[in-house]
């Protein structure tokens, strides 16, 4: 902040307070000391007012709450931006940067205790397990959901159906780095017929019912081939190399009605997993994966 | 009319403000319920239209501007002309007012939940509209202070300097917080960005609430207490101090809604302590007030307008406690961001604007149409009870949910991890949601028997009383 900016702050917050002192105290001296019922001696549609002191118990609260003003504003920054910080040096930067350090002090050691246990092993550790569902409720549930069943666009966790692979590494790559999945807009390439016939083609795979003559879902197939086989792979299984989801399941990320599904092919989807080794920090994306990862084996134990 | 000019008062300006105060009270408080109903039944968001987000701010802008603001233009436009003994300047731009006025209000309720917005909290009406209130606005500054130069009497009454003060503070918050650069006719963005962005919101937008809600509200109690109560106002020393020190220091205040923010550390310093310092002034009014009744407490037992006046006075006094108190930055640590904020909203809207308006328009109607009295004193009283139960009610359970949901955000687990995630303080709310819309049900309910109340008294009018009760004393 300028000089200039900084003076303008400090002269126009000393003369509104000065104006406000001002008034209270030249008004003080010269009121009376006792109550009165005589009038100032104004009439105004028959309401008179009286000439009474302010209360002196009012005027305390006035000069207690400025005083305290005052002290606060030689404690902390605030009266002359830039160049009076305040005696005690405080700032809400520091005062971060010390709340952060002391909360690392105290707890990292407790995340930092299983780093170096594999994802496997934690399986049997249901204290590990506890803290990483309190940090994936912390963090993750709010796309996820709190049960990780997911929503529209933001995947189920306790299926076996993995975008990127569900391997103990792949879900802690998945957490550390984040992903981006990233379907192109097929609509400019395909034009209205074809993306209607794909559509068709890619639903009938899995099974589901379709509205579509024999020639549209032929040439449906034959534009698969071409421009969709290279991610989702020929017999549509998917690939977790590019996250490109198997359409020939039940797992459907978008919504499976044929609107949505041309939607999907028309407009392209972009799916963002945010990385969170910042955030987060290793030792606690470890253990928050250990956790997503036993909620597929549950499942898989009671199957 | 050139004859009415010299020895009549224009009431119907008055007249035509004070009937669309209780429209749009009910309106807007309809709106409110209906929100406060989909808290609890999600279910009950319409998409697109009629969604929270859409409504919300139908809500607050039909309760502040629309029922409050004919409120303020109703008794501002009364108590000018009688404390001055002259008529408005001119009945013409009078009558500009209010038919500008109640377009802009017609505006928001088309705009708004259409999804066309600024995005500015309180100053959600897209640039064709915020032109149309400035022009409003500046012709109201012209009939009132063009009123108070005519005036008879040597002095200016106090409650024409809060209204003076609110009328000047509002169209200069109103320009300079809407400056904006258009993009379609239904389109605008901030002319601002970043941090300076949000200072000028919540510069205007607390003073949205100190110059609109207190200023142009005490200036209807420095009229309508001493008038009703039949007693001298109290202090005039204190009139002068806690005035000018009200209106110097409440603009500085609006840091406090950007605690812990992107908002710099001396910026958020500087608007604590002020809001700190705004305890004293703001109680002055009240004490003004409430100690005008002294030597009339009896009254209190006959007559539910002077009851209105004097709990609205009481929820002024708790709510400019519980604001500062809110204002320090470690209170605000645990109430930023909870219903908390909503209740302390509510304390003054409810307990405070809406009730020292309604005091003041079962004052008013009766004088400006020409009866004797509104129809029934007991439908008054009627009133009051639900009010006042609807407001506490309103006003507890927000804040039991406030306490609740900031303790359950701060409560961390033995390796410091968030106790409850966000999902659970919205379950832990659920009564809180319930009870709520228990309380703004009795308020609204409140509205509809002054609805009838007023109807009943203004049904029988005739033209020659109309004209009589104008005339000037």
């Amino acid at each position: 902040m300028s000089s200039f900016w900084s003076g303008w702050v400090l002269v126009l917050t000393l003369a509104c307070l000065a104006l406000v002192v001002f008034v209270l105290f030249s008004t003080w001296k010269v009121q009376r000391k006792d109550t009165t019922e005589d009038t100032v001696g104004h009439e105004f549609d028959g309401i008179t007012e009286y000439d009474n002191p302010m209360p002196m118990w009012w005027i305390g609260l006035f000069l207690g709450t400025l005083i305290f003003g005052a002290v606060y504003l030689v404690l902390y920054p605030g009266i002359w931006p830039g160049k009076f910080d305040g005696i005690l040096g405080w700032s809400s930067t520091g005062e971060l940067k010390a709340d952060q350090e002391k909360h690392a002090r105290q707890y990292q050691p407790i995340f930092e205790q299983y780093a170096a246990t594999s994802i496997e092993e934690l399986q049997e550790n249901p204290k590990a397990l506890a803290m990483g569902k309190r940090i994936f409720l912390n963090n993750c549930a709010l796309c996820h959901g709190s049960d990780a069943g997911g929503a529209f666009g933001f995947p189920q966790l306790t299926d076996h159906d993995w975008l990127w692979g569900g391997s103990p590494d792949e879900i802690k790559m998945s957490v550390l780095n984040g992903r981006n999945g990233q379907m192109p807009a097929w609509g400019p390439v395909l034009g209205d017929k074809g993306v209607r016939d794909v559509a068709s083609y890619v639903r009938s795979m899995s099974g589901l019912d379709v509205k579509a003559d024999q020639s549209a879902l032929d040439n449906g197939k034959a534009l698969y081939a071409t421009t969709c086989a290279v991610c989702h792979g020929n017999e549509g299984k998917g690939n977790k190399m590019f996250g490109a989801p198997n359409l020939t399941d039940d797992t459907w990320l978008y919504g499976n009605s044929q609107t949505l599904v041309e939607y999907t092919i028309r407009k392209g989807r972009n799916g963002v997993m945010p990385p969170w080794n910042e955030v987060l920090g290793p030792e606690k994306v470890h253990l928050v994966s250990a956790y997503v990862y036993s909620l597929s084996q549950e499942e898989k134990a009671a199957e | 009319m050139s004859t009415a000019t010299n020895t009549h008062y224009n009431y119907k300006v008055v007249r035509q403000f004070a009937v669309m105060t209780v429209i749009w009270g009910i309106v807007g408080m309809v709106v409110g319920l209906f929100i406060a109903a989909q808290l609890v039944w999600p279910e009950l968001n319409f998409e697109p239209y009629l969604t929270f987000g859409r409504l919300r701010p139908l809500h607050t802008n039909a309760v502040i501007f629309a029922f409050g603001g004919s409120a303020l233009f109703a008794t501002s436009y009364y108590v000018v002309q009688r404390t001055c003994q002259a008529r408005l300047l001119s009945d013409g731009l009078a009558a500009f007012t209010f038919w500008g006025w109640n377009l802009v209000i017609v505006l928001a309720a088309i705009t708004l939940p259409l999804g066309m917005t600024s995005s500015k909290e309180y100053a959600e009406l897209e640039w064709p509209i915020d032109i149309l209130i400035a022009i409003v606005w500046v012709v109201y500054a012209i009939v009132f202070f063009g009123t108070i130069m005519k005036r008879k009497t040597k002095h200016i009454y106090v409650a024409n300097w809060f209204y003076g003060a609110f009328i000047i503070t509002i169209a200069i918050l109103h320009i300079v917080n809407n400056a904006e650069i258009p993009v379609t006719l239904f389109k605008s963005y901030s002319a601002y960005s970043g941090a300076m962005d949000a200072t000028i919101q919540w510069w205007y937008g607390h003073n949205a609430v100190g110059f609109f809600l207190t200023a142009g509200f005490l200036g209807m109690m420095y009229y309508f207490v001493p008038k009703q109560a039949e007693r001298p106002v109290y202090s005039y020393r204190l009139s002068i101090v806690h005035f000018w020190a009200l209106i110097a220091i409440y603009i500085w205040a609006g840091p406090h809604h950007l605690h812990y923010t992107a908002l710099p550390d001396w910026a958020q310093s500087l608007g604590m302590i002020m809001s700190l310092i705004l305890l004293a002034p703001s109680w002055g009014g009240m004490i003004n007030g409430v100690m005008t009744l002294s030597g009339a407490w009896h009254k209190l037992r006959t007559d539910p307008i002077l009851r209105f006046l004097v709990v609205s006075l009481s929820f002024y006094g708790m709510s400019t406690f519980e604001g500062p108190m809110m204002a320090i930055k470690t209170v605000n640590a645990l109430s930023h961001y909870t219903d908390w904020t909503i209740g302390h909203v509510h304390s003054g809207a409810l307990g405070w604007v809406a009730m020292v308006s309604i005091g003041a328009m079962y004052h008013l109607i009766p004088k400006v149409f020409g009866r004797e009295a509104m129809y029934s004193t007991s439908l008054i009283n009627t009133h009051f009870w639900l009010a006042t139960i609807g407001t506490v009610l309103y006003i507890v359970s927000m804040w039991v949910n406030g306490i609740t949901q900031g303790l359950m955000w701060q409560a961390v687990n033995a390796d410091g991890t968030l106790q409850y995630s966000f999902i659970e303080s919205v379950q832990a709310s659920s009564t809180g949601y319930i009870v709520r819309l228990i309380g703004g049900g009795f308020f609204v309910l409140g509205m509809f028997v002054m609805l009838y109340n007023v109807w009943q008294t203004v049904r029988g009018t005739n033209a020659e009383e109309v004209k009589a009760a104008a005339a000037m004393a």
